[in-house]
């Protein structure tokens, strides 16, 4: 059994949630071989090759690959991948738009955002908002899974010594092109990777509020997360959504601020270590999975805790 | 232009689901049951690419059971011209739905399919990523912007780190995100009009398409509980519990 994984990166860095998609397919068991496509990426390869417990690195490098477009992407993963038994990427924006291409052109069904391995072709995933959780069993030649990262305690970065291959294989499929993108840039750690996130919810009632939750966060060396309500206000960008559609978090300390606590964003969130929830309306439904709840108004409350902690 | 969107029928996303006490599922029984939220979206932008005079005919599409003819009925009053439903009483795989689109997408050759990026029940996130696979065509998911110009579609999508704009020959296909648009509710008019609009209905077999699944679901269970902790009367007793209870700052 071989486990081929997708590595998530930008061409500069491996993004984290490989670790934890690593950690996913040593659980499953077997060798297991990363996937390195993009343009440039050689340091990427070699840092991919130092994951604990990676046996080989594959490296296709050609500029079809550079911004990780699925029509070319895709193609190449169905290709390498169907001599493994498992094909695993994470399930960011990224891992979710390629890897329903591979499998599709495989033809098997693919397994979604899996959160536990029970066996080989076993795997549990949350459904409903993770009002439910299925466990789904996989006869399929090759498993095709995305791995969602909160479920798996990452690997170590350090510490393997894997050979590293180039592939050849180049597939342009010539129906699409990269006009380009706008980062956020922030000094704060990454959403889905942070210990401590702070988020806030349509109670910080506009976009200049969350200057608060900001200079909290920067106290605690903290993320900044934000509910759909407060994204879909306009208060701040989509990167910072936490819910059902938007990141998965499970930080050990995460901080819901003036958030109400629809179902769709628990989904996000109610599998971090310690809640804590500061909301002026005492119903409000986030206080019923919150381990410590604060009643009090917001605009008192956190520049007192910035001062505390 | 042609424009197809797929439409699922799911449960309302106000209802909180339970599972039923055998672990088969969740139970369905007389709960309320509504278009999935993101294909609204979709609905909404293929209507708008009618309003600006870039879509000449929307046809609408669910594969599901009989029951879905309400769901594409509401699509019809939000101002699609006619609807197709592929019959299946099954509980089928994303890959089996977008291998029946993609058979849809053969008869009608559109230029631009348009689905949700998800359904809120299975939360799969794959149909329109294996219906672009099937069909060879370019993909734009999670949109929060459509543009077509000429024979190609400009698609900002929402990534992890922001947003990306990738352009697309067309046919092409896109699946929405929640800030693509906010829908519109259909008029009392326009309720009884879609009516009258045509509905055909066919079957996976009539399409010639297997809905065999490689996919078994074993059992589904109720998460793990998470129990209400406790209030704290003042912030520096929050931050007392945090440091010496909790230990985590």
């Amino acid at each position: 059994m071989t486990i081929l994984v997708i590595a998530e990166h930008d061409n500069k860095v491996v993004a984290p949630a490989t670790l934890n998609t690593v950690a996913a397919a040593a659980k499953i068991g077997g060798d297991i071989h990363v996937l390195v496509a993009g343009q440039g990426a050689g340091a990427v390869a070699e840092a991919a090759a130092k994951i604990a417990g990676v046996a080989k690195v594959l490296v296709a490098d050609n500029a079809a690959y550079a911004h990780q477009l699925p029509e070319n992407v895709a193609p190449l993963v169905a290709e390498l991948g169907k001599g493994y038994s498992h094909i695993l990427a994470a399930a960011t924006s990224n891992g979710k738009n390629i890897l329903p291409r591979v499998a599709a052109a495989l033809d098997v069904d693919q397994i979604s955002e899996i959160i536990s391995v029970e066996s080989a072709d076993t795997f549990k995933r949350p459904i409903y908002a993770g009002n439910a959780i299925a466990t789904v069993q996989s006869n399929a030649a090759v498993k095709v899974i995305t791995v969602r990262a909160t479920g798996f305690d990452p690997v170590a970065a350090e510490g393997g010594s894997a050979a590293v291959e180039a592939v050849a294989a180049a597939h342009d499929a010539g129906i699409s092109s990269f006009v380009g993108e706008e980062l956020a840039k922030s000094d704060r750690p990454e959403l889905t990777a942070a210990k401590i996130v702070v988020s806030g919810g349509r109670g910080m009632q506009n976009g200049d509020n969350f200057k608060h939750l900001y200079a909290l966060a920067d106290k605690l060396g903290a993320a900044v997360g934000a509910s759909r309500a407060a994204v879909d206000a306009g208060f701040v960008p989509n990167d910072m959504q936490v819910g059902q559609t938007g990141k998965i978090v499970a930080p050990q300390l995460y901080i819901a601020v003036g958030i109400s606590g629809a179902i769709q964003h628990l989904a996000g969130m109610k599998d971090s270590k310690v809640i804590v929830a500061i909301n002026k309306d005492e119903e409000a439904p986030i206080f019923q999975v919150a381990d410590y709840g604060l009643v009090a108004d917001l605009f008192e409350a956190i520049p007192e805790l910035e001062k505390l902690v | 232009m042609k424009v197809l969107v797929a439409v699922k029928r799911v449960v309302d996303y106000n209802v909180k689901v339970r599972v039923k006490a055998d672990n088969s599922g969740v139970d369905l029984a007389n709960v309320k049951m509504s278009m999935n939220p993101f294909c609204e979206i979709a609905v909404e932008e293929a209507v708008r690419l009618k309003e600006k005079g870039v879509a000449t005919e929307i046809v609408v599409v669910s594969i599901g059971p009989t029951t879905a003819q309400e769901q594409l009925r509401t699509a019809l009053a939000l101002g699609a011209d006619r609807a197709i439903l592929v019959e299946s009483a099954e509980d089928l795989t994303s890959l089996a739905v977008a291998k029946l689109l993609k058979a849809v997408v053969d008869k009608e050759q559109p230029q631009l399919v348009i689905l949700g990026k998800q359904a809120i029940d299975s939360d799969n996130n794959q149909t329109g990523q294996m219906l672009a696979a099937l069909s060879g065509y370019g993909q734009g998911t999670f949109a929060s912007k459509v543009e077509i110009s000429g024979d190609s579609v400009a698609v900002t999508r929402e990534i992890d780190g922001g947003a990306q704009t990738v352009s697309l020959k067309l046919p092409a296909i896109v699946t929405t995100d929640l800030r693509l648009n906010e829908p519109r509710y259909a008029s009392l008019p326009n309720i009884m009009k879609a009516k009258k609009k045509p509905l055909e209905v066919l079957t996976p077999d009539a399409l010639g398409v297997s809905t065999a699944s490689t996919n078994k679901t074993v059992k589904v269970e109720a998460p793990a509980a998470r129990s209400a902790g406790i209030k704290v009367k003042s912030v520096a007793e929050l931050v007392e519990k945090l440091k010496n209870e909790a230990k985590v700052i």
